[in-house]
């Protein structure tokens, strides 16, 4: 948990080239587009270069001898150049669009299949929201750069090279006279830039404190209220909100000075182009419409070097998102299948702990040496006091995490033998806090199992009785369950999750029963669901109230993590011990 | 298009910056003037040069092009820091009127809306509303100056050649407006997917328990991806849009050029105009292409905008539930402890159909111990919370000190009340600010409080033995402290006030008997005159209670002393009975 934390705060380390390279590997797929947009963006920018030289072309050929049809020509040249330009551009756009887009597509499913991939320990250590953050907003950020920024800078450049190289064409003396002051240029974009990163730096520092300080204080909202806190939390986040102005004026004051000084630069070149230029047209050795065409050039070559400046900071927070999708695609998931998975066939439904110890933290032991053998068909109910380790026993069989010691078998076959979807198909788990996904009541049933049909599905629901209210809903079977199923009761979600279960048919049936309350005609229903449910499979039932489990074969009391009772309902009366009590705690 | 009515609530702060902005904007005025100093001397260069101009004119040309750069410059950097040195002031006070206005809130509200959905709104819809009053207005007054300036100073050179080279114009505004109109409605789509692409995601990842066990992996995986495909789709028809309407005000722009070199080398051929004129008339057009192009920006920038305030109004006029009354009452001032009274009490969550509470009347005496019993669900907790009215609630039902708390002052309601809730939230934050909650840093006097609080809530020997004491971080970046732990910091934060009222709602529950015994003992017997409400399972602590009150189902249907109501052999024998029991079952060992 610390490290993931750590990870949320790296700071970009600006140029990484192992890293930048890993990314561009994403683009690997759509090599061939990238070159074919490439030459597009190569073509773009030669065409950028046609406008000026037309211009020197019409002043010092056809307006100076006054030619007109002349004229008339560079005109429809300029149009040809012009649409040429614009349909390449489009061209080039959707095509950079559509390699951005396609490669963080690609991204955007191994994160998540990396995240599906993982135990239930990792969900249990990084919260959704982490997690989401990674697949949204992170992406979200490389998107930026791929899409606008990866490519194009290759456009940059060409302009660049390109604008160099006419002015060289033209006339090499004054090109170099242009070029003098590109020196400063340089000079003020490396200082803006330290200057700039520092900026940010606080910047980030600061928004990262803003944001945890007002998550903080809303999630304890009631301390804050409780505490009369108000208007001191009010005066802290001012205080806070302040620094973040602060770190914020740096950057207003970087860029405040940045950009006149470029627009400086530019004036300085065009002051020395018309007096360089000046005295070469009045010495005769430079035309008129040279110099326009320069005064044009120079005005082109800014625009891609202050781009190519602001692109340096979309790839600084891209590089820092990418840090952080990197370490969640690095994580191995701890749970992994057998290289040479056992045969997968319906299983018969034995199941036995051998000698299982368990903890989630070293030294807090949940489960001690656990030792049990459930023979196919037998309804097996574990009983005991919260935290004696039920819930841990379901988790163990079904692998979401494997124990310390001891082993787990399923028909004799020790289940880290099995791959994890055979063996996950071979159980229904029916969960206290049953979960729906939005979607159709019909879809939470059959959950897309292409086997399971809509007959199935409703026969399903009729067999544990949740048929008559799903057809009381507004649209039956085709009712939207809404957000985390808000329009059901808690027994009707209850119904529901064993129609799923039964639907899907498995050899084992495992059952964490609901603590929550529910009307007596619900928990009538719910009794006589069970008892379908049960039939004809292998059953494991975590009992809190002790009336579903009194026709068990067999009782199991776990206390603290070890077993101490096992029999039937009778006999463990008798025994007068641990389950005696709960009985009596629950019936007196 | 952008909805303008949204951005009164930002009215008050303008009206603050509005000597910043006006100033802002006349220098920006300035920058636009000196901007274009260097078209009119390339031509007067041009013009001069034909006419064979000397050395000496043409170096005050570019000293003069060089002076107007220099101030353009200066006053570039002026406006620059005023008008988005406003945003930023703007921001701040937007945010900070946000914070305070989500800290009136009550718990309804924070059930209605998720943290993550409010912070966003705090974050980066403020941050899309700064966009607007910074670089919005800065780039919208650049374009318009620009263009008065630029479209004047061709006037006066060519009128003829002026027309000829507008003609452009109408056809950018056409493409801008239909642009627009079609950016708004694919990038909205793109956003109403990527809700979607989102969701599918935060439902697998909460579900996964499910996804595992019925291996949904596949199908969910299948539903993740084609959400992702509609999304490529969508953002595709956004690419469309921006990729034909760029380019093509781009190309519209600079057909302008090749007018001006068409129609204005037609005039110099007939003798009409000079190239001086042409050379400025097309560096006029250099400078008007940039303020073009980002017109199309500005206006995307104004609607994401002006939906952004939308989602911030919600927030600022959102109507608060609990607030101080017009005309507050104040009890009559006690040092001793407080007295309570419930007149008829039905109390029903907003939404719910079910009251939680029915018809509860009973009083509390200064200085009296009263536990309130029940099982789950029976409205205990609810009970607790209406006594510093963290819910709304008709007036005339809950009185501290004899005043309806309706009608009382909330700060000076709260101050009087120790409230340790069931669940302990602790800030990030050192233990010593965590029971404090200070103003800033934690004072040598403070400390002391804080030390004798923490002795009292029996938690000053855990503390002794962390690195840094009372010092020493808790949270994401500390320590984590154990339940019990939590719970005693939060008995300290209550005891630090002084309270008249300790209400302890079932907060002893992660602490060991004994230790509850010495809390308590220190919490009542230090304190005769201190008015104890409590709930606990623990029998022990409720025979502590001068009087148990016996909740089921929201109502009062027990009321005595311990031995009282075992005697009665009703519902409060039943649960002691049954807590009996379990105490037992936790004896047995492991």
């Amino acid at each position: 948990m610390r490290h993931d934390h750590l990870i949320d705060e790296i700071e970009p380390r600006g140029f990484d080239r192992a890293l930048l390279r890993r990314l561009l590997g994403y683009l690997a797929p759509y090599r061939g587009e990238v070159a074919f947009s490439i030459l597009l963006l190569f073509g773009a920018a030669l065409l950028q270069l046609v406008g000026p030289y037309l211009v020197k072309v019409g002043i010092d050929q056809y307006i100076a001898a006054g030619n007109l049809s002349g004229l008339d020509r560079v005109a429809l040249l300029f149009i040809a150049a012009a649409l040429a330009g614009f349909a390449l551009r489009y061209a080039q756009t959707l095509l950079t669009y559509r390699i951005g887009q396609r490669a963080m597509m690609d991204l955007r499913l191994a994160v998540f299949d990396r995240i599906e991939a993982q135990s239930l320990a990792y969900f249990d250590r990084n919260p959704t929201g982490r997690l989401m953050t990674r697949v949204g907003s992170d992406v979200e950020v490389l998107q930026e750069l791929f899409s606008s920024g990866a490519i194009t800078v290759f456009g940059d450049l060409f302009t660049v090279i390109g604008v160099v190289a006419a002015m060289l064409a033209i006339n090499v003396r004054l090109a170099l006279v242009s070029f003098a002051v590109l020196p400063l240029l340089f000079g003020a974009t490396i200082l803006f830039r330290s200057r700039v990163r520092r900026s940010f730096r606080a910047i980030r520092q600061k928004v990262a404190r803003m944001n945890s300080y007002l998550n903080e204080h809303l999630s304890g909202i009631a301390v804050v209220k409780l505490f009369w806190r108000e208007r001191s939390a009010a005066a802290r986040f001012e205080s806070i909100n302040d620094e973040h102005r602060q770190a914020f004026l740096g950057a207003v004051q970087a860029y405040a000075i940045f950009f006149p000084v470029v627009e400086f630069i530019g004036a300085l070149a065009m002051a020395l182009l018309l007096g360089y230029g000046g005295v070469q047209i009045i010495g005769g050795t430079l035309s008129f419409g040279s110099l326009v065409a320069f005064l044009e050039y120079v005005q082109r070559f800014y625009k891609p070097v202050q781009d190519l400046a602001e692109k340096f900071n979309i790839l600084q927070s891209a590089m820092a998102a990418a840090e952080r999708i990197f370490s969640v695609l690095d994580s191995v998931p701890e749970i992994r299948d057998p290289e040479a998975p056992a045969p997968a066939g319906r299983a018969r439904g034995a199941v036995e702990f051998r000698d299982v110890s368990f903890s989630y933290k070293p030294g807090e032991e949940i489960l001690r040496n656990i030792s049990l053998a459930i023979a196919p068909g037998e309804l097996v109910a574990i009983v005991g006091a919260t935290g004696a380790g039920k819930s841990s026993i379901i988790s163990l069989l079904g692998r979401l995490y494997d124990p310390q010691s001891g082993a787990v078998l399923l028909d004799g076959r020790d289940v880290r033998e099995y791959t994890q979807r055979h063996l996950h198909r071979q159980m229904a788990v029916v969960l206290q806090d049953v979960f729906l996904f939005s979607g159709t009541v019909r879809g939470n049933i059959a959950l897309g199992n292409p086997q399971i049909t809509p007959e199935a599905t409703e026969e399903a629901a009729r067999r544990v009785g949740a048929d008559s209210f799903i057809r009381r809903l507004p649209r039956g079977y085709e009712t939207e369950v809404g957000e985390r199923g808000a329009l059901l009761s808690v027994g009707q979600k209850q119904l529901l999750s064993f129609a799923r279960a039964l639907a899907h048919d498995p050899p084992l049936l495992i059952l964490d029963e609901a603590t929550s309350s529910v009307d007596s005609e619900s928990e009538m229903l719910i009794q006589q669901a069970l008892a379908v449910l049960f039939a004809g499979r292998t059953s494991i039932v975590i009992a809190h109230r002790l009336s579903t489990i009194r026709g068990a074969d067999r009782i199991v009391t776990l206390h603290k993590g070890r077993i101490r009772e096992s029999g039937t309902h009778a006999e463990l009366l008798h025994l007068n011990g641990i389950y005696a009590k709960l009985h009596r705690l629950q019936y007196s | 298009m952008a909805d303008f009515a949204a951005y009164r609530t930002l009215k008050p702060s303008f009206t603050r910056q509005r000597r910043v902005l006006a100033l802002g904007i006349l220098t920006l005025l300035l920058t636009n003037l000196f901007t274009f100093v260097g078209p009119w001397v390339a031509k007067l260069a041009i013009d001069g040069l034909q006419a064979r101009l000397t050395a000496t004119t043409l170096l005050r040309y570019c000293s003069l092009i060089i002076g107007a750069a220099l101030l353009q410059g200066l006053f570039r950097y002026w406006s620059r820091l005023q008008v988005i040195g406003v945003s930023r002031e703007v921001e701040f006070d937007l945010r900070n009127l946000v914070f305070t206005r989500l800290l009136a809130q009550g718990p309804e509200f924070f059930q209605r809306h998720r943290i993550g959905d409010l912070m966003s709104r705090a974050t980066s819809d403020i941050e899309a509303v700064r966009m607007v009053v910074g670089p919005g207005i800065m780039q919208l007054a650049n374009t318009v100056f620009t263009f008065v300036i630029a479209i004047a100073m061709m006037l006066s050179l060519d009128p003829v050649l002026t027309l000829w080279s507008l003609l452009p114009m109408p056809a950018i505004a056409l493409v801008m407006y239909l642009s627009a109109q079609l950016y708004h409605r694919r990038f909205l789509d793109v956003q109403v997917q990527q809700a979607r692409l989102n969701s599918a995601a935060q439902e697998n990842f909460s579900g996964i328990r499910v996804v595992k066990t019925y291996g949904l992996e596949e199908a969910q995986r299948e539903v993740f991806l084609s959400a992702n495909r509609e999304y490529l789709a969508r953002n595709m028809r956004l690419a469309r849009a921006l990729g034909f309407f760029h380019p093509l005000v781009a190309m519209i722009a600079g057909l302008g050029t090749l007018i001006v070199l068409w129609a204005g080398g037609r005039r110099i051929i007939a003798g009409g105009c000079t190239l001086g004129t042409l050379v400025a008339f097309m560096a006029l057009f250099g400078l008007m292409t940039w303020p073009t192009i980002a017109l199309g920006w500005v206006v995307s920038l104004f609607q994401r905008g002006s939906a952004a305030m939308g989602r911030i109004n919600e927030i600022l006029l959102a109507p608060v539930a609990v607030a101080d009354p017009a005309d507050p009452v104040a009890p009559a001032a006690s040092s001793g402890g407080a007295s309570l009274e419930f007149r008829r009490l039905t109390f029903t969550y907003p939404g719910r159909a079910d009251a939680a509470l029915r018809e509860l009347s009973f009083a509390v005496a200064a200085g009296e111990r009263v536990a309130i019993v029940g099982r789950t669900g029976s409205g205990k907790s609810t009970l607790l919370s209406l006594i510093p009215r963290l819910w709304p609630l008709a007036d005339g039902c809950v009185f501290v000190d004899g005043v309806d708390v309706n009608r009382q002052r909330l700060e000076r309601l709260r101050a009087g009340i120790g409230f340790v809730p069931q669940e302990t939230f602790l800030f990030s934050d050192t233990i010593a600010a965590n029971i404090a909650l200070p103003e800033g840093e934690v004072d040598a006097s403070t400390l002391a409080e804080v030390a004798a609080a923490g002795a009292t809530a029996q938690f000053a020997d855990d503390v002794a033995g962390f690195p840094d004491g009372w010092s020493t971080l808790v949270g994401e970046r500390g320590i984590t402290l154990s339940g019990g732990q939590k719970q005693r910091a939060a008995i300290a934060r209550a005891l630090l006030r002084r309270p008249r009222l300790l209400i302890l709602d079932d907060a002893l529950s992660s602490v060991d008997t004994e230790t509850e015994e010495r809390i308590l003992d220190g919490v009542m017997r230090a304190h005769p005159e201190r008015t104890v409400v409590f709930v606990s399972h623990r029998l022990s602590t409720m025979r502590r209670a001068d009087r148990i009150l016996v909740l089921e189902g929201g109502a009062l249907v027990e009321s005595g002393t311990h031995e009282a109501l075992m005697a009665a052999g009703g519902s409060y024998r039943r649960l002691i009975d049954q807590q009996l029991l379990t105490e037992e079952l936790e004896r047995e060992d492991g």
